[in-house]
Parts: structure tokens; C-alpha cells; sequence
């Protein structure tokens, strides 16, 4: 079956493509900083934000210590009201068990909200390759599909996207609207694919959509969304199904209002998202509408190994988003450039425990540790000590590259030994005299120092040396 | 504070000076022996220090920086307090050490202990020995910038702010995003050397648009990798360590000027 096959092994050409991509670069110093003044006006203007991130925290970490359980009870609750929930441990189950729903509901065209669980399973692809259309309904979804892309940002997804480019996608996509029409702001832009999109809605005989939580005690799944396409995805077609991962559970209603309320103020700034949406099952007699079938499409893919492991926290992650907002190299670079689903710190914790360490190692190490994503991760979730242990093992298992290993173990043998060290930092700094004084231009074996910057010069004699001399 | 009438001995302080500061700034390390005088401390440099290990530490090497933590914590546990000039370099002896060992080893409790007694040199003037001012003048316009390890892990924002307030003629002028990070990330700015770049072109930027002459920041790494980019793109502002200015210590060559 067809995967998105991750190009995070090469997240250093991807970066260096990105930082040379002049649209991309536009794209991301228009959005810089809008994301992080808003969650800072959110959060200022709400005085218990620090104790709420405590108690969902807290909440999420119980529910992780009896996962089990609350699955189960989430599935009763499901089952009692008369929907099916699937078990699929890999993505390529999952594929399997939305494609044979699809293809009994006899499905041409499936309309699809935003799930991050529907890229980690690449079901579009796997729609596309049976035979059915998928449409994604969600406006950046739409754009990322129509530039046969995938989403640069677990909630923005099209942030990668300048408003020239999604004009130049509309004319090549919307053949059937008049060329002369104006297309030059966004608001156009906007009432276009609105127009597009509320046609589909009554073509397709499945919706697809992902789950921002599943409530155990009462089987609902939740959805939050700012367009209101998510509501027309799952309610209007015959069918619809969720596609949501195992750690999207809380306990209780009460549980998923405190999540609720650090969610959107450190995802876009907003108290609420504009629609919150409840979904339990099928239509019952008496409902003016609804789906006739419902379907949870639950998927594991790795995350039941997460469990008692070093990486256990990653699965409070609420998919906010904050941690790249925040993030110097997401910023730099892009979501592409981590090459794969997940990009920024969330993605450099998760990716290699979903693809493996051995494909995903680039990405924890593609962080200077500043911890600002800490700082801001509504869940305190530890995310730079939590790639430090990916390096350990990248280190244990001897993936680190060999000129660091070599590197650490010469500098590690000298620094060990302080004698043998003051006689080390004394030759050094007397060497890198002889490069320059005040600054040197050129380091040898330090060009990624002095390719684009100049090295600060010692100022002569080491601290240690002269101390000993004043004493 | 004073028990009936005799004085509190003055805190007997061992100076961490850190690699970069014994290698490439041993101004620094005498600035920071001054503020601790100053302050009343007596300061004295064990002969064991080299690095506190956060290069094998950050870089996956458990086992070594292990061997590093044990090493420092025995050679300075001695004393009231551990001083760096480096927030990061602080932040790996308060923090990083007692999370390098098991639950169960000795040595986790060990370096509890230790890292309690570890601090910034700012943050320990400031909220370890109340000291909120400094005896100084500097006629200039400095802008600084908070480095990571020190602002998140340790707590170090107001600290150095109140301290250079209290220097006659100093001006604070704040940058956009001071908070962000310069790129410099120990093995990082040579290991995504790119990337490292932008960020800290970006940083350049923002203290360049502030008008001020001077950067004045905590860690001299992120300080070298500032002051490398401004020299590479020609910016006129000059770069030091905090405590060059809180120690009165401006007559020398800023970071990067031969003269």
C-alpha cells in the first residue's frame, strides 16, 4: 500500500532547499510572530492558564496510566449508541479497514476534514489508488491537496503558502470560473473555494474526519475547526468515519473542557475555536440528520510501545501546534524540511518513535535545545529532554555520525585530565592567535563556523594560567 | 543577617569559570572574582575544573558526561557556592547533573545537594546575596539578550536587568524577540551550520534595529557566535559579557576587536 515515504533522512538538503526557496521564506516571515503574539494575549488575559496546564497535565497522565481501560469504555459507549469502532495497530490497517467502508458504501467521492491521523495513514493516496476522490474540505487542506503537498503544520497547514501562489492554484484548479475574475485578495480567494467546496458537500457518500479528543465516559468524539467544514464533512454524508490515534482519550466531559481551554489559546490565541463539535454516532429516529453508519477508525502505529517508555509524555500532545510556532528552526525552515508528517519539536519527538530512530534520528538533533517549546507546550511536555534520549540512543546504538563520536572521545579523554588539559587549552589558544587577532576569517575544519560568520579570537592566556600566575 | 551580634562568615565561593571563558575570555572570569569580592565572598578557583560535561551530555554521551559530573561535584562540593559567568554552563551543574543518574544512585542525591548550590552569577548576586546594584558608569546604549539555558532552565531575566539598571549613565534599550535564540546551541551552530546562520542573522538584526552600541548578554557562547555574525556583516555594535560592564572591566577590546 502507498505510504508517505519520509524524507527526514535528508532533512539537511530539505533545509538547505527550503532556506534558498524565496516564496517559502516569504511565507514564513509573514506568519512569524503572529501565532506567538496572540497565544501570549490569550494566555495573559486568562490568570489560571499555568494551573489549567497543570490539571490537563495531570488529567492526560492518568488516563495514560490506565489507556486500556478507558479505551474499553470508550468503545462500549460507542457501541451502546451504534457506531463500530476499529482496531487498527498499523497504518496500513487503518487504510484498510476506511478503504473497505468506502467501497461498501460504495463511495466515489469521500469529503474529508482535517486529520493528522489521515496523513500519518496517507489515506488519501490510498483513496486516490481505489478508485475514490478524496476532498479535503478544510481551506489549507485544500490548497496542500490541489499543489499535491502535504500539511507544513499540523494546524496551519498551508502556512508554507504565499496568497500569489494559492491564486495561481485556483486558476490552474477552478477551470470551470470565469480567467478574467479577481482573485488578488483573500477574501476572494476565500468566498472561491467556499463556492467549490458547498458543492461537494452533497456529492460525497463518505466524510472522513480526525478527533481532537474521545470522551470514555461518554463515547463522544470532539472536533475543533474554524471553518465549520468539519460539521458538513461528518454530517451530511451517508457515512462517516473517524480517524483519531489511541491517545486522544480523556476521562469525562468536565476533562475534555479543560483541555478545551488550553487548546485553542495556545494553538491560534483563541478562547474557543469558532465550531466545537460532538459526535457519538449514527443518526437516531428523530434526528433531522446525520450520518446512517459511524465508524472510529482507532490507530496505534507505535504509540502502545510509546507506553512506559522514555517518550510516554509525548502522548499528552494535544496537536496545538505552539511547540513550532515557537521554534527557531521551524521558523527557519519550514514543516517540510522535517519530512514527514510531524514536523517541529512535537514531530522531532514523535516521528522517530513512529519511523524509527534509525530514519528519524536528523530531526532531535536539529535543535539547540532552547526550550521554548517547553516553555509554551500547553501539556509540559519535557520535549528537549525527550530528544536528548533519542540522541542517546542514536549514541547507543553508534548512529551518531563517527566525527562526532571521534570528536567527543579525544575532547572527553583531554578534558578529563586537567594537567594534561591547561597544557591543551593553552596550545589551542596560542594557535588560534596565530589565525587572527580579534576576529579569525577562516577556521580550518570550522567552516560551518566561518562560512557565514567570523570566530572571535581568544584574548590571550587562559583564566586558569593566569590565576595561578596572580596567586 | 546577623546572629547576636556576630557576623555571618562571608560565603566561601568557588568560581566555575567555564571552557570557553578560561579559553577565549579570561577577562570575563576576572570580572566575575570582582563581583563576588565586591559582594563580600571569598573566591577560590579549584584546580580540577576543565568543562562541566554538557557537550557529551547534549550530544547522547550519558556515560561520559556522567564521569564529567562526578568529577566537578567532587571537586567543588566543598564549598558554599558554585558561581558561573554562563547561565547554560550553570544550568547543566543545578539541573543536568542530578538527572543524569537513576533514581536509587548515590550519586543522584549527591548532585541535588550540588546543584542547589549552584548558580548564574547574576541570579546568585541578585537572589542569593540581595545584591541589587552596582558601584558602575558606562555612558552607552546596550541591549541584552537572554540566553536559553539560563532564562528557562534558571530563571534569569530580571537579574542581570536590575543589576545594569543600577549602572550610571547605562541605557536599556529592549530588542524584538530577545527571548529567541541566537543559533548558537553548543554543537549545533556547526553541526546545521544553515540554520544557524538565519537565526542568528536574525538576532543581529534585531539588536541592530535597537540603535544600540553595545550587546551585553550571560553566556559567552551565544555572545561569540553575536558577535562573529555582526563582525562577518559589519554591524557597528559591540559585543560583551554582562559582567564586564557590572565589574567596571570596559577598558579592553569588546568580543571579536583586536584593539
Amino acid at each position: 500500500m502507498t505510504m508517505h515515504v519520509p524524507t527526514t533522512p535528508e532533512f539537511k538538503a530539505n533545509a538547505h532547499a527550503a532556506l534558498g526557496n524565496a516564496n517559502l521564506q516569504a511565507a514564513l516571515r509573514g506568519s512569524r510572530g503572529n501565532f506567538v503574539a496572540k497565544r501570549a494575549k490569550a494566555r495573559a488575559a486568562l490568570p489560571e492558564f499555568d494551573d489549567l496546564r497543570d490539571r490537563a497535565r495531570d488529567l492526560k497522565n492518568a488516563v495514560l496510566a490506565d489507556l486500556d481501560l478507558y479505551l474499553e469504555a470508550y468503545e462500549r459507549q460507542v457501541t451502546a449508541s451504534g457506531g463500530h469502532v476499529h482496531w487498527a495497530e498499523t497504518a496500513e490497517d487503518a487504510q484498510r479497514i476506511v478503504l473497505e467502508i468506502c467501497r461498501a458504501a460504495g463511495a466515489a467521492t469521500v469529503n474529508k476534514g482535517k486529520t493528522m491521523i489521515g496523513e500519518e495513514c496517507a489515506i488519501n493516496d490510498a483513496l486516490a489508488a481505489a478508485g475514490i476522490t478524496p476532498v479535503e474540505t478544510d481551506l489549507g487542506e485544500y490548497i496542500v491537496q490541489l499543489r499535491g503537498e502535504i500539511p507544513s503544520h499540523i494546524i496551519a497547514p498551508a502556512v508554507h503558502v504565499t496568497v500569489p501562489e494559492v491564486e495561481a492554484e485556483f486558476r490552474k484548479a477552478h477551470t470551470h470560473l470565469p480567467p478574467e475574475r479577481d482573485l488578488s485578495d483573500l477574501a476572494e480567494l476565500l468566498r472561491e473555494a467556499r463556492g467549490v467546496l458547498r458543492a461537494k458537500y452533497f456529492e460525497a457518500e463518505v466524510g472522513i474526519t480526525g478527533a481532537n479528543m474521545l470522551i470514555a465516559e461518554t463515547g463522544h468524539s470532539v472536533i475543533v475547526t474554524n471553518e465549520g467544514n468539519g460539521d458538513l464533512s461528518q454530517s451530511l454524508p451517508r457515512v462517516h468515519i473517524v480517524m483519531a490515534s489511541l491517545e486522544k482519550i480523556v476521562p469525562t466531559l468536565e476533562d475534555a473542557a479543560t483541555i478545551l481551554r488550553v487548546l485553542a489559546r495556545s494553538a491560534t490565541g483563541q478562547e474557543m475555536s469558532v465550531y466545537t463539535t460532538f459526535s457519538r454516532g449514527p443518526r437516531r429516529a428523530g434526528d433531522p440528520d446525520g450520518p446512517e453508519e459511524y465508524h472510529v477508525v482507532l490507530l496505534d502505529n507505535g504509540r502502545s510501545g510509546m507506553l512506559g517508555s522514555d517518550f510516554q509524555d509525548m502522548l499528552r500532545c494535544i496537536r496545538c501546534g505552539a511547540c513550532m510556532n515557537h521554534c527557531p528552526v521551524y521558523q527557519a525552515v519550514g514543516g517540510h524540511a522535517y519530512g514527514w508528517v510531524y514536523p517541529g519539536p512535537m514531530g522531532a519527538v514523535l516521528t522517530p518513535a513512529l519511523i524509527g530512530v534509525e530514519a528519524g534520528g536528523q530531526l532531535p538533533n536539529a535543535s539547540t535545545f532552547c526550550g521554548r517549546c517547553e516553555a509554551v507546550c500547553p501539556m509540559r511536555i519535557p520535549l528537549p529532554a525527550m530528544m536528548r534520549s533519542w540522541r542517546e540512543r542514536e549514541f547507543a546504538k553508534h548512529l551518531t555520525p563517527g566525527a562526532v563520536r571521534y570528536g567527543l572521545g579525544i575532547w572527553a579523554y583531554v578534558a578529563s585530565r586537567p594537567a594534561l588539559y591547561r597544557i591543551a587549552t593553552k596550545v589551542a589558544v596560542a594557535a588560534l592567535r596565530l589565525l587572527g587577532r580579534g576576529t579569525i576569517r577562516a577556521l580550518p575544519f570550522g567552516g560551518g563556523w566561518t562560512g557565514e560568520r567570523d570566530f572571535p579570537s581568544p584574548q590571550g592566556g587562559t583564566f586558569m594560567a593566569q590565576w595561578k600566575a596572580r596567586r | 543577617m546577623k546572629l547576636q551580634g556576630k557576623p555571618m562568615p562571608a560565603p566561601r565561593v568557588a568560581l566555575f569559570v567555564t571552557c570557553l571563558v578560561d579559553m577565549f575570555r579570561p577577562s570575563v572570569g576576572f570580572a566575575t572574582v570582582k563581583l563576588l569580592k565586591d559582594a563580600g565572598c571569598v573566591v577560590e578557583v579549584p584546580e580540577a575544573q576543565t568543562c562541566c560535561g554538557q557537550p557529551a551530555w547534549n550530544s547522547g554521551d550519558r556515560e561520559t558526561a556522567k564521569g564529567f559530573a562526578r568529577r566537578v561535584i567532587a571537586a567543588f562540593e566543598g564549598y558554599d557556592y558554585v558561581v558561573a559567568p554562563s547561565g547554560s554552563c550553570a544550568a547543566t551543574l543545578a539541573k543536568d547533573y542530578a538527572a543524569m543518574f537513576e533514581m536509587g544512585d548515590p550519586w543522584r542525591e549527591r548532585a541535588s545537594a550540588f546543584g542547589a548550590r549552584s548558580h548564574e552569577i547574576t541570579s546568585f548576586l541578585t537572589d542569593v546575596l540581595g545584591v541589587n546594584a552596582v558601584a558602575q558608569e558606562a555612558r552607552v546604549v546596550a541591549t541584552y539578550h537572554d540566553s536559553c539555558s539560563g532564562l528557562r532552565s534558571l530563571g534569569v531575566k530580571a537579574q542581570p536587568r536590575a543589576l545594569l539598571g543600577s549602572v550610571t549613565g547605562l541605557e536599556l534599550r529592549e530588542m524584538a524577540e530577545a527571548e529567541v535564540c541566537c543559533g548558537f546551541g553548543g554543537t549545533f551552530c556547526v553541526k546545521y551550520p544553515e540554520i544557524s546562520n538565519v537565526m542568528v542573522g536574525d538576532k543581529t538584526r534585531n539588536v541592530a534595529a535597537t540603535g544600540a552600541a553595545l550587546l551585553l548578554a550571560g553566556d559567552l557562547g551565544c555572545l561569540m557566535n553575536m558577535a562573529g555574525k555582526a563582525s562577518r556583516e559589519g554591524r557597528a555594535f559591540r559585543a560583551r559579557h554582562v559582567v564586564e560592564v557590572l565589574a567596571g572591566d570596559m577598558a579592553g577590546p569588546a568580543i571579536g576587536d583586536a584593539k
